[in-house]
């Protein structure tokens, strides 16, 4: 693979995101857990723009990191949340945990190997069907019912949740 | 590939040091503006009229004490001003102040990136701008703080729809998101504009687009987060020297970037109102004259000393800029700017005369009338954009 600013690029975002995904898991706190999960899906953005998907990319930062994370985080504010307080790891924990990652990983990396040949590597650029125009001619010709469908079950989502809401106040 | 470098990083350039002057002198203006509006003189004494005033003001948030109070949670609290402002001064790289024009020979356009998301790109960039209030807020260990930084983020939140929406119902008559070449679907005249443009004038998503635009960049009446009278400052009340300044700067740039985009969105962007051909093109040369010939009478006819050495030198300049907006050269460059920055000067005045004029609002009518008005007013437009549009393609 040739190193090109696409590559390099790619290198650092896909590091600052698998280096927020583990501070997600590592800090006590859940503000800053919170937070580092804005930066997992900031770099995923970046990731995506890099393979050509503006759109999503967009979609992303506003949906996920612009207005998921920010009701998480006024969440976390408004109940104020403390400092997690670690409890020592079980034995099973202790003896099981490593080896279980690392065969897990294993056979992801084992799996892909094998659905995917060597050749197939990403091209950064050779996609072209990520700007707003294919997405909404996509969305409302190809995949217009599963769209649809996607749309009432948010709603369902919205009713259970007031629902629920009122429950509380009686 | 490599004068493309060259010319983005000298546009980069201009583009950073002219809006930073802007952000200083805009405070100076508004402070003008109350000031007259309340009847008093406003800053008067740094300067002639008070015109050194944003120096001194720098100078002086530079030289004061950084102070990091106790207990607060120190990365956050360092990293939350610095978050509000990268955030505020991103979203000018992708707003067009004018055509592509020709600089010796070389094409270039008067804009940083001309992105085919532009639209969602600031969208995606203010959204991301509430993480350094809420921080503030939070990570200042501080009641008032937090409480301000709280009614931020569920504020900005709320806004964040019909302000969304608003902007929708343009996109589909313009039918681009990117913010050049929804500029050049407006050109003509100011009929074409699309706060006028048919099918359906945006006249409604306009207003609805200011009074959502006010709460993001948290100015009166949505101010909120820093209601002094119960919040002592909001969430930067425990921030001193440059970090305080910074959310000012942010407030600032955001103000810029909204009026800008609803300048881009509504009022054709650098389009002159009506044609040159009917003389849109001497209205700025107009200005600026009788501007430097009412200085220069009252600078003969001077009610305070000062004012003899002042207005006459303020009337000079007045008359070369007209002069230079002559010249048919730089007058290519310069009259498209000049429409771009009077409409978005005019709405930036809007900013400031709401904020001397109306109260400040309760916190459930507040959130109320986003939800209640603003958010089905912002849909029913939308449908009805979408729908006349549909019908006349």
């Amino acid at each position: 693979m040739p190193i090109t600013p696409d590559v390099i690029l790619f290198v650092v975002f896909a590091l600052i995101a698998v280096v927020s995904a583990i501070n997600v898991v590592v800090q006590t706190h859940p503000i800053s857990s919170a937070l580092s999960l804005v930066g997992v899906m900031g770099s995923l953005a970046i990731l995506y723009l890099l393979l050509g998907a503006e759109f999503i990319a967009a979609a992303q930062v506003i949906v996920y990191a612009g207005a998921v994370m920010v009701l998480f985080v006024f969440v976390i504010m408004l109940l104020n949340a403390g400092t997690e307080v670690k409890k020592g790891r079980s034995f099973m924990v202790q003896l099981l945990g490593v080896p279980l990652l690392v065969a897990l990983l294993g056979m992801t990396a084992f799996f892909v190997q094998r659905i995917y040949s060597p050749r197939e590597t990403v091209h950064f650029g050779g996609f072209t069907g990520g700007s707003a125009q294919d997405i909404g001619h996509a969305l409302f010709t190809a995949y217009l019912l599963p769209f649809e469908v996607t749309s009432v079950l948010i709603l369902i989502a919205i009713i259970g949740a007031v629902v629920l809401a009122r429950k509380e106040l009686e | 590939m490599d004068s493309f470098i060259v010319i983005t990083l000298i546009k980069a350039f201009v583009v950073f040091a002219v809006l930073m002057t802007t952000l200083a002198y805009l405070q100076w203006v508004e402070r003008k503006v109350i000031a007259h509006i309340q009847v008093r003189p406003g800053p008067y004494r740094v300067g002639p009229h008070g015109l050194l005033q944003p120096l001194a003001d720098v100078i002086k948030l530079l030289t004061k004490e950084d102070l990091i109070p106790p207990y607060v949670n120190k990365p956050l609290y360092l990293a939350a001003p610095f978050l509000a402002i990268t955030m505020a001064l991103l979203s000018i790289s992708v707003i067009p102040f004018g055509p592509v024009i020709d600089v010796f020979g070389y094409k270039t356009s008067m804009q940083l990136a001309d992105l085919n998301i532009g639209v969602l790109f600031v969208l995606a960039v203010s959204s991301m701008g509430v993480y350094g209030i809420a921080l503030a807020g939070w990570s200042s260990n501080n009641k008032y703080a937090l409480i301000g930084g709280l009614r931020s983020s569920a504020q900005m939140i709320s806004y964040e729809l019909p302000m969304s929406l608003a902007i929708a119902a343009p996109l589909l008559i313009s039918n681009t998101l990117s913010l050049h070449d929804l500029v050049k679907s407006q050109e003509g005249s100011i009929l074409n504009w699309n706060i006028l443009h048919g099918p359906f004038p945006q006249i409604v998503s306009f207003i609805v687009f200011i009074i959502a635009a006010f709460a993001e960049t948290n100015r009166v009446p949505f101010d909120l987060p820093e209601a002094e009278n119960e919040l002592v400052a909001g969430f930067h009340t425990e921030y001193s020297s440059m970090k305080f300044a910074s959310f000012f700067m942010a407030e600032y740039a955001n103000m810029i970037t909204v009026s800008s985009m609803a300048t881009l969105l509504f009022l054709g962007g650098w389009v002159a109102p009506w044609p040159a051909a009917y003389g849109s093109s001497l209205v700025p040369v107009l200005i600026f004259a009788v501007a430097g010939v009412v200085a220069l009478y009252h600078g003969a006819h001077a009610a305070r000393k000062r004012d003899t050495r002042t207005f006459p030198v303020f009337g000079i300049v007045f008359l070369a800029i007209a002069g230079i907006f002559l010249l048919p050269k730089v007058q290519e460059w310069l009259l498209p700017l000049f429409w771009f920055c009077a409409k978005t000067g005019s709405i930036l005045f809007a900013f400031m005369w709401v904020r001397g004029t109306l109260p400040r609002f309760r916190y459930d009518q507040l959130m109320g009338f986003t939800w209640k008005f603003l958010f089905p007013v912002a849909m029913l437009n939308l449908l009805v954009t979408g729908l006349l549009v549909a019908w006349v393609s």
